[in-house]
């Protein structure tokens, strides 16, 4: 008793026949074929898996693939521009917001629905925008001046978008 | 090194070295188009289960496996009857009196800790394998258990081991000057127990590995998330007997190691063995859960420490006894980490004499093994918190404790009472550097106000040293060198094969770094690759803070004999002697600078050899395999400041500095965010995390909800500064930076604790110091409803007497 769904990932329809019980993250990785995507531990606890649901925040191993149906998802693949990088993504790396990179894609899905929805978070403000994702290499530090970096960026170009309209 | 204020040793001022370089490696990382081992997926994969015993020790009556064979999807199903002939997983330590059991991939007529894997299950996917792992029926008949590592040495014990008649795994002491003597001569002995805890290194990137067979070249092919993809190759096939010239071992992204990948697992010995069997891909991923149970675990020690002193402060010996639990079975380095723990017990202090004592111990729990720091943390918590100890009951201020016990930096290098030769070190100024950073003396007078208000802020120094650079090869199991191999390919393009295997590091950065300014290139044009034994000279691989000091300098050394042999062709086309040759950014010059060649031009020349010297060979590549001549002793100080809550007990971190000495930077913001880490996977340790077994050895820390890592709103934003003291053990002077932040932080937090609550007479509270832990210490001192006492008083008043937390004393000689 598969189930067809369209997922529009990323701006491209993946349509496919789904068992119910499918994980949506297993769906990005196995199906979708991107691997941007990380799983860290499955439970919900650890943010590696964190994509976005129409447009916020949600760790994809405890979404179904089912769930999705119908609506969009963004990963981290389908943030740069080209070779345009996202300014989350150049702040990460200005600031050494990584180590190892497990972690990373689903810090820069969290950081995007957090500056999202809060453009100038302070540091303790990021810091609990955060506390759903786990990094076990940087102890945080450099993630906290990337967000606050990317959000820099992204109010600057926001209010030179807005001064040239 | 232009940062340090240093010239390169070309004599040019360094241009690249010492700059916060954005890493290579990240636009790979930050996109998500970077490839971890389970981003692997090949045609025709099959994916592997294991099933794992849910009892800590039982003996395996029967396993049935024809519902999960039956099931439409599984391919095969194993168990350890199958997999006999794979080899045991191996233990590369050799001690006179070790007891090293066997230790199966699959567990065979017994099974020893929760989580031992019993059987393989093979199917067409991972929802099917893991719905074939639950048919799998196997029949226990459960065991006592061993689970406390004192009891499992008392004489009514069960064995993990029923042929060793024991659970005493080893023992090993380490023994200098006249101990004895110390210890009659002392006015004060300080005392105090100690744990220790158990922890999970939970690397962010769980274990995965997969296995391709092809028979015809007879070419095994194994991707890991492995730190050591080369050892790991060697002893692949020896596990699966095949021809090591036959195994090709593959370290992709690796997501993070911590120790917990510098091992040789199971996993890695099953897993390749399927895909000879199946003749198919296998692909096994673990599960967090797994990671838990199956992965190894660190730490996990009894320290009884015993510090005797003179009144005046002066440190005349010190004893320890240890009891380490290293698990039911030996992985690779088990048996080492407690010797590691022995050899850093002088610290930074002149200590004349010393005995240390350790008793390993097999109980039922899963192996430990190296976890960052490997040791040297257990080590330099032992001796932070006994300095802190003594220097209470002489009424000494911490700080002029530790001056007083500092060699100076004119005696280095310095040789301990434990037989190493620390390279060199300016104790002093680090920690003054650091006290000025914390302001530390605004920080003791505002603690002294606070008890007035009831407010109780403590102060916690730590000053550390490490041993690094790991290490000389005959002081290590499997070889202490690295190896590098640079190749400056016709284009002029370099590729650095380096054998020290990173996973998170960023050398790919740092090592492009030192050879742009070695060659007068763009470290854009330096591609470093690693982790794949087929394309890189063997290798040690990324672990004990080695990656540049030995990794880089095997890199360093390469490219000087690059440099030589440019100068010989350069001469030669020049017209000059080779000595007269300079290399400068992108040209090769003659003295003089009237007459030179572009490094590109020089370069082709030495591929298309049409005009070389007489015996020159042709090509441009040269390899050095470095053995160190000793470890390199990074070192600082760190300071916390923090707030304790006595009515709840709950602690505030209120700032946190760290003054560390790592050598000479290459890269200042690779290096700050190795300290960041550490520090984060540090005061993990001293605050929130713990790996616990019950008594009946079930894991009751098995996942991210009940085994705490630490998350970005518990830290305050961490201040650090560094003082910079050149290692003579190698040409690039630097010493290592990977763990310093774990050693140093883990005592600093306690003894800041612990200073918080010594108005309140608790002198030690065991981590990780959760709320419950702390106010149980207060109340056991408050329980006689006295008030709280200032401390000079208190101190008096509790002298002597022992705390909650452990056996403790401090005996005062009359
Ligand atoms: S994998 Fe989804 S939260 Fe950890
Ligand atoms: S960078 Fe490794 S877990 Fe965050």
């Amino acid at each position: 008793m598969k189930k067809n769904v369209t997922i529009s990932v990323n701006g491209i329809d993946q349509r496919a026949s789904v068992e119910p019980r499918l994980l949506l993250v297993h769906f990005l990785r196995e199906v979708a074929g991107l691997t941007g995507t990380h799983i860290g531990c499955e439970t919900s606890l650890c943010g590696a898996c964190t994509v976005l649901l129409d447009g916020r925040a949600v760790k994809s191993c405890t979404v179904l693939a089912v769930q999705a149906d119908g609506r969009k998802v963004t990963t981290v693949e389908g943030l740069a521009d080209g070779d345009k990088l996202h300014p989350i993504q150049e702040g990460f790396w200005e600031e050494h917001g990584l180590q190892c990179g497990f972690c990373t894609p689903g810090m820069i899905m969290c950081s995007h629905d957090l500056l999202e929805h809060h453009p100038s978070p302070s540091d303790s403000e990021i810091r609990e925008g955060i506390n759903g994702n786990l990094c076990r290499c940087t102890g945080y530090q450099h993630i906290v001046a990337a967000v606050r970096n990317a959000s820099r960026k992204m109010s600057k170009r926001a209010t030179a978008r807005a001064g040239a309209r | 090194m232009a940062k340090n204020g240093k010239a390169s040793s070309n004599g040019k001022a360094a241009h690249w070295v010492g700059k916060k370089l954005k890493r290579k490696e990240d636009p790979r990382l930050i996109q998500g188009i970077s490839h971890y081992t389970d981003d692997f997926k090949m045609a025709g994969m099959l994916y592997c289960v294991l099933v794992r015993s849910p009892h800590a020790h039982a003996e395996i009556k029967a396993i049935r496996t024809d519902a999960a064979r039956a099931l439409p999807g599984v391919v095969a199903v194993f168990t350890g009857e199958d997999t006999s002939a794979v080899g045991g997983i191996p233990c590369a330590m050799q001690m006179p009196d070790l007891k090293v059991p066997r230790h199966p991939v699959l567990a065979t007529g017994r099974v020893r800790y929760l989580g031992e894997p019993v059987a393989a299950i093979v199917a067409e996917d991972i929802y099917t394998a893991s719905d074939a792992a639950e048919l799998v029926e196997v029949d226990y008949e459960p065991l006592p258990v061993v689970i406390d590592m004192e009891k499992a040495l008392s004489s009514d014990t069960p064995y993990v081991h029923d042929q060793f008649n024991s659970n005493q795994a080893f023992t090993h002491t380490l023994k200098n000057g006249d101990i004895e003597a110390a210890f009659k001569k002392a006015d004060c002995i300080a005392s105090q127990r100690m744990l220790n805890q158990r922890l999970a290194p939970i690397a962010m990137e769980p274990r995965a590995v997969i296995a391709e067979y092809l028979p015809g070249e007879n070419r095994l092919t194994v991707w890991s998330s492995t730190q050591i993809p080369h050892l790991l190759k060697t002893q692949i096939s020896v596990m699966v007997g095949l021809p090591e010239t036959a195994v090709r071992v593959i370290a992709p992204e690796v997501g993070g190691g911590f120790g917990s990948k510098l091992n040789v697992y199971a996993e890695e010995g099953i897993v390749p063995w399927l895909a000879m069997k199946l003749g198919r891909l296998v692909k096994w991923n673990e599960t967090r859960r797994e990671n838990f149970l199956a992965t190894i675990h660190g730490r996990d020690t009894i320290n009884d420490v015993e510090l005797a002193l003179k009144k005046d402060g002066t440190i005349l010996g010190m004893r320890a006894r240890i009891l380490a639990d290293l698990g039911a079975y030996h992985q690779l380095l088990t048996p080492l980490i407690p010797q590691l723990t022995a050899l850093m017990h002088a610290g930074c202090y002149r200590i004349p004499a010393i005995q240390i004592d350790i008793v390993g111990v097999f109980t039922n729990k899963m192996s430990t093994d190296a976890y960052r720091g490997a040791g040297r943390p257990e080590a330099c918590y032992n001796v932070e918190r006994i300095m802190d100890i003594g220097a209470r009951e002489l009424g000494m201020d911490p700080v002029e404790f530790r001056l007083k016990n500092f060699p100076q930096p004119k005696e280095f290098p310095y040789t301990t009472i434990t037989g190493l030769t620390y390279d060199s070190a300016k104790y002093q100024e680090s920690l003054k550097k650091a006290l000025k950073l914390a302001g530390y003396d605004a920080l003791r007078k505002r603690q002294k106000a606070g008890w007035k208000s009831g407010k109780y802020y403590g102060i916690g120094v730590s000053t550390y040293v490490e041993i690094c650079a790991i290490g000389p090869s005959a002081a290590t199991p499997a070889g202490g060198w690295e190896s590098g191999t640079v190749r400056i390919e016709p284009t002029g393009k370099v590729t650095l094969l380096t054998g020290a295997s990173p996973h998170g590091q960023g050398e790919e950065t740092t090592f492009a770094q030192l050879i742009a300014d070695e060659l007068g290139i763009d470290p854009g044009d330096v591609n470093v690759i690693h982790g794949d034994t087929l394309a890189v000279p063997y290798g040690i691989g990324t672990f004990g803070s080695r990656g540049t000091a030995v990794g880089g300098t095997a890199a360093y050394l390469a490219t000087q004999k690059l440099k030589a042999k440019m100068a010989t062709l350069a001469a030669h086309l020049l017209g000059c002697k080779p000595a007269d040759i300079t290399i400068g950014r992108g040209r090769l010059s003659a003295k003089g600078g009237k007459k030179s060649i572009s490094f590109g031009e020089l370069v082709m020349s030495a591929y298309t050899a049409r005009n070389i010297p007489a015996g020159f060979e042709p090509g441009m590549e040269a390899t050095h395999f470095f053995e160190p001549s000793n470890f390199t002793f990074p070192f600082g100080t760190h300071i916390a400041s923090v707030e304790v809550d006595a009515e709840t007990g709950e602690v505030k971190i209120e700032k946190y500095v760290g003054v560390d000495d790592c050598g000479n930077v290459i890269n200042p913001l690779i290096v700050d965010g190795q300290i960041h880490g550490g520090i984060a996977q540090g005061l993990g340790q001293a605050m929130w995390e713990e790996v616990i077994y019950n008594e009946d050895g079930q894991l009751i820390t098995g996942s991210l909800m009940d085994y705490v890592i630490p998350k970005a709103h518990f830290f305050p934003e961490f201040t650090l500064d560094r003082t910079v003291t050149p290692s003579p053990v190698n040409p690039m002077g630097v010493k290592g930076v990977g763990e310093a932040g774990t050693i140093a932080s883990t005592p600093c937090m306690v003894n800041a604790v612990c200073d918080a609550l010594a108005p309140l007479g608790v002198r030690h509270i065991d981590m990780p110091l959760k709320p419950e832990r702390v106010w149980k210490a207060i109340a056991a001192e408050q329980s006689g409803g006295m008030d709280p006492l200032p401390p000079e008083l208190s101190s008096a008043a509790k002298r002597g007497t022992s705390a909650k937390a452990g056996k403790s004393s401090t005996r005062r000689r009359p």
